[in-house]
């Protein structure tokens, strides 16, 4: 069905990007602004959801030229979901940035380049049209890069100089698989591409094109072995940017890799082993990284790392159980990772260090505000009926099922290594009495007057809501997984949507 | 730099140069030069001048912030894309006004989009450079 208005949560963006820029200097006006913003996006969002789940594929063809020669946009059940947790996740951290980020960074454009960065994720997940999704990750990095940059000290330099070094070098190579592919067919739309690639007789060709995808999608979402620019750039800005980095950032490269080895390749078996290998090897690699970590913020970047091999695994097996699994697993990462930075946030609030060692106490002082933070844990592990659990289990499930044993393994042993680290971030942060004594009034979080303390608070409690929701609630999830599982192996109503004659 | 001639010279380019731009800009529909183009060919005028002049006399002739266009500008570009989701057709459409203006010809929503390019560049590259001349 053709809907203009699908575009609305970009161009809402846009404009609020617009109206923070007008008041470039007015700390308080851009405050209240970004999160009135985001508030309606996010109802906006999940008006969307609503029309996608009762009416099917929405498109809008840009500039009013028919496919495939306009600008496609489609909405389908997957990019409606993952707009409206970008939404959540942008809305919830715009709340905590009115009082963890400085007014420093605000009157250097803090809030005008979030909006930016989620206008670019919205757009990548609406786009129909993969040079439009090249485009769309461009304005990702930028606003990323400058996110990463604001500030200006050395770490932070250093970081996202190895970030913008290995995501160029990403979209260099998604670039080249386009021009390719564009040579081959003629064509840049994703539904037309998914027609005319069955019918190119140069198949060597067509698989460089594959594997190029793949290469450019896999730094961008950060698998093994081209990972290693995530923790050293991550673990420098403000927790409000590494939420957002974390939650979702990985995340687009991981959509692009679902919709592209869906609807345009179908890969075969070579392509299928080089996933379950990199996701058996990302599994592993990311969790033995995590293990000796002391840094709260560098164990979770290892996290995020190992946490991306499950959204593969599910992609690998290459089945509509398995991807439901993947597909639970974004949904159940988004928000929980989001959350986990925005507690890192907190901790740093309230004890003024990153570092586990010289942490702890945390519960004795705040046990109601311990216990929220448990329960993101417990979910991230994957205790039974909590969110991280659902989504392991049809991985787990499928990949015995196809015989997939080492997969299996790594599932198993990337489990066990995220629970030993997370009991040992909870022994050490939580339990343990500090070693050395902080000057807790110097650090912060007490001085902050209540108002400023609920904003710090509240989308952690919030998002702690939705995980638990996602674990309780969890046959809900699943059957949304299950209808985007269908809608992704079943791509015929996405091109017919996408082709369907103008009324 | 303290040179008589260049001081005069920019005196007239400053002017002949906007006036420049401007051409480019019309021009963009079809034949090559556009708003981006146009916005730097802006953006030079004003440099010429700060060189002639020193970033002070510039900045008091140009009387506010360049950075003011930047919002200026990408609030027409967003405008000129919304304008036909409100005559009932999809984003960033070509409407047409159905007289020509003299001079220019025919107008569409695609010149307002390039005008809001152009304020975009012009506001960015000034801010850029004179961010930097202020600070070396």
């Amino acid at each position: 069905m053709t809907d203009p208005f699908i575009i609305l949560p970009v161009l809402l963006h846009l404009l609020t990007a617009i109206l923070l820029i007008f008041c470039w200097k007015k700390v308080r006006a851009q405050k209240i602004i970004s999160v009135a913003g985001n508030l309606v996006i996010v109802l906006l969002a999940f008006g969307l959801w609503m029309k996608v789940w009762n009416l099917g594929i929405l498109t809008m063809q840009g500039g009013g030229w028919e496919a495939p020669f306009g600008i496609t946009f489609a909405a389908d059940t997957l990019s409606a979901t993952l707009m409206l947790l970008t939404g959540i996740a942008g809305l919830a951290v715009a709340i905590y940035s009115c009082a963890g980020i400085t007014k420093n960074r605000i009157q250097f454009g803090y809030f005008p380049i979030v909006h930016f960065l989620l206008m670019g994720l919205n757009g990548a997940f609406l786009a129909g049209d993969i040079f439009n999704l090249y485009v769309w990750f461009e304005v990702i990095i930028i606003s990323s890069f400058v996110l990463m940059t604001l500030g200006g000290r050395k770490p932070q330099l250093e970081g996202a100089i190895n970030y913008v070094t290995m995501n160029l070098l990403a979209s260099v190579i998604f670039l080249t698989a386009i021009g390719i592919l564009y040579g081959l067919t003629g064509s840049l739309n994703m539904a037309d591409l998914s027609i005319k690639i069955a019918d190119i007789e140069n198949r060597e060709l067509v698989h460089v094109t594959a594997i190029l995808f793949f290469v450019g999608f896999g730094i961008k979402s950060a698998v093994f072995p081209l990972y290693f620019w995530l923790p050293s750039s991550y673990n420098t800005p403000p927790s409000a940017i590494a939420a957002i980095f974390g939650g979702l950032l990985t995340k687009v490269g991981i959509y692009a890799l679902m919709r592209v080895f869906t609807l345009i390749y179908i890969p075969d078996s070579f392509l299928k082993g080089v996933f379950l290998f990199v996701a058996g090897a990302t599994l592993v690699t990311g969790a033995l990284g995590a293990l000796g970590k002391t840094d709260i913020r560098r164990l979770l970047s290892y996290l995020i790392i190992c946490h991306i091999g499950y959204m593969l695994a599910g992609l690998a097996l290459y089945t509509e159980q398995a991807m439901t699994g993947a597909l639970f697993y974004l949904f159940h990462d988004i928000v929980i990772k989001t959350n986990l930075f925005l507690i890192a946030g907190l901790i740093y609030k309230i004890a003024g260090t990153y570092k586990m060692s010289e942490l702890g106490g945390i519960y004795r002082r705040y046990p109601k505000l311990s216990l929220v933070m448990a329960a993101v844990f417990f979910s991230l592990v994957g205790i039974p009926p909590l969110s991280g659990f659902w989504p392991k289990l049809y991985l787990i499930s499928e990949s015995l099922n196809s015989g997939s044993y080492i997969l299996l393994a790594s599932i198993l042993i990337a489990s066990f290594i995220t629970m030993y680290v997370i009991a040992k971030l909870w022994a050490e942060v939580f339990w343990k009495e500090p070693m050395v004594v902080t000057d807790l009034k110097a650090a912060g979080f007490d001085a902050l007057s209540n108002f400023k303390k609920q904003l710090l608070v509240i989308p952690v409690i919030a998002l702690t809501a939705l995980t638990l929701y996602m674990g309780f609630g969890a046959q809900h999830i699943a059957v949304l997984a299950e209808r985007i599982s269908t809608e992704l192996f079943h791509h015929q109503p996405y091109i017919d949507a996408v082709f369907e004659p103008k009324n | 730099m303290n040179s008589i001639i260049l001081r005069t010279a920019s005196n007239y380019l400053l002017p002949m140069l906007i006036l420049f731009s401007v051409f480019v800009l019309l021009r963009g529909h079809y034949e090559p030069g556009g708003g981006f183009v146009g916005g730097l060919v802006a953006a030079i005028a004003f440099v010429l001048h700060s060189f002639a002049h020193g970033l002070k006399e510039t900045r008091r002739f140009l009387r506010i912030h360049p950075g003011v266009f930047i919002p200026i500008g990408l609030s027409l570009s967003l405008i000129s894309a919304v304008v036909p989701m409100f005559a009932g057709q999809s984003l960033m459409t070509g409407l047409w006004f159905n007289e020509p203006v003299p001079v220019i010809g025919l107008i569409g929503s695609a010149l307002f989009f390039e005008l809001g390019v152009y304020f975009v560049v012009f506001g960015v590259t000034l801010s850029m450079l004179f961010t930097i001349t202020e600070s070396v």
